[in-house]
């Protein structure tokens, strides 16, 4: 690559709070963990609501998740997999000070978060069309319908929370591709990048424990 | 490849792999709550994969390590505690009873 060259770079200084740019980057990063902490307990009451739904009545549940679309959640999650790689890639590559290979590695990441919503966006409007969005159109009949219509409503409820947080990080990380873009990191100074990374990484680990709790359940059921 | 590491792409690998398990397990009829389980149990190797390769948790200082195991904790204590009252409710059959509406003790009042 041509940017394997170092670029002429400003020695950077910590924030005057610091004492060096190692304790600044560990504030950076200790303040991002703390974050998604309470991120891990904003998802985990919704998930034990999950719980409840699928431990209270099983064969409705079974049945709610054969109704996902389980290629599109599948293709998804490999997405998502996929986004994870090229961020941790990046990473990897502002730590070297390869600002092109930063650039486009961002980018990508950035492409496949927005692939992931439009997928996503797919599939709600496939939702939509079979009457399954609780509050708005919602029609099944059968024995299930009552816990399916709950399973669903848990299903958006999870799904556009997560979708925001997608959203969330899609936006960080064009943020950091225009600022790499334009010189702002060094492999002396690539924090934000990094702890951007940190946030992507957690959205997709949440995805990792959605997936089976949405669409693989049930499957293995008439 | 514009310096791809292969911990990051061996890493990837694993957890598309993982994927294909989990996507190909679920279908598979086992008894009781085994899918589920087997499906959780790929959730957290995937996750502890992304922890401890992409998001470099186990060589990041103690206080961030503490950070990342205190969001751990508060979420057993959220499932535990709410445990102990769902697992132990008993739901008693509430017979013909009629649920109440609120006016029954207006009637007598006035």
């Amino acid at each position: 690559m041509s940017d394997a060259t170092p670029h002429p770079q400003p020695v950077p200084r910590p924030e005057p709070q610091y004492a060096t740019m190692d304790q600044q980057a560990e504030a950076a990063s200790f303040g991002m963990w703390v974050f998604l902490a309470t991120e891990v307990l904003f998802f985990g009451g919704m998930l034990l609501a999950y719980a409840w739904l699928r431990a209270s009545h099983p064969d409705g549940v079974a049945e709610a998740g054969r109704h996902t679309k389980v290629v599109i959640g599948s293709v998804n999650t490999l997405v998502l997999l996929t986004s994870s790689l090229t961020m941790a890639w990046a990473v990897h590559a502002a730590e070297h000070g390869r600002r092109t290979a930063l650039t486009r590695l961002l980018a990508v990441t950035a492409l496949l978060g927005l692939l992931f919503l439009g997928l996503k966006g797919y599939e709600y409007h496939g939702e939509w069309a079979e009457h399954l969005v609780p509050g708005l159109n919602f029609q099944e009949n059968g024995p299930h319908a009552r816990t399916i219509e709950l399973f669903y409503f848990l299903y958006f409820l999870l799904t556009g929370i997560h979708g925001i947080h997608v959203t969330i990080g899609i936006v960080l990380i064009a943020v950091m591709a225009v600022r790499a873009r334009r010189g702002a990191f060094s492999a002396g100074y690539f924090t934000p990048v990094e702890v951007t990374g940190l946030y992507w990484h957690f959205v997709d680990i949440v995805w990792i424990f959605l997936y089976p709790l949405i669409y693989l359940a049930g499957r293995s059921g008439p | 490849m514009m310096g791809l590491p292969r911990t990051c792409l061996i890493t990837w690998a694993a957890l598309v792999a993982l994927l294909a398990a989990t996507l190909g397990l679920a279908y598979v009829p086992m008894p009781g709550p085994l899918n589920i389980v087997l499906a959780l149990g790929i959730s957290v190797a995937k996750a502890l994969l992304v922890l401890a390769l992409f998001m470099k948790l186990f060589r990041a200082p103690a206080l961030t390590r503490a950070a990342a195991a205190a969001g751990l904790f508060w979420l057993a204590v959220l499932f535990a505690l709410s445990a102990t009252d769902y697992l132990t409710r008993k739901v008693e059959p509430a017979g013909d009873l009629p649920a109440p509406t609120g006016r029954e003790y207006q009637s007598g009042g006035r």
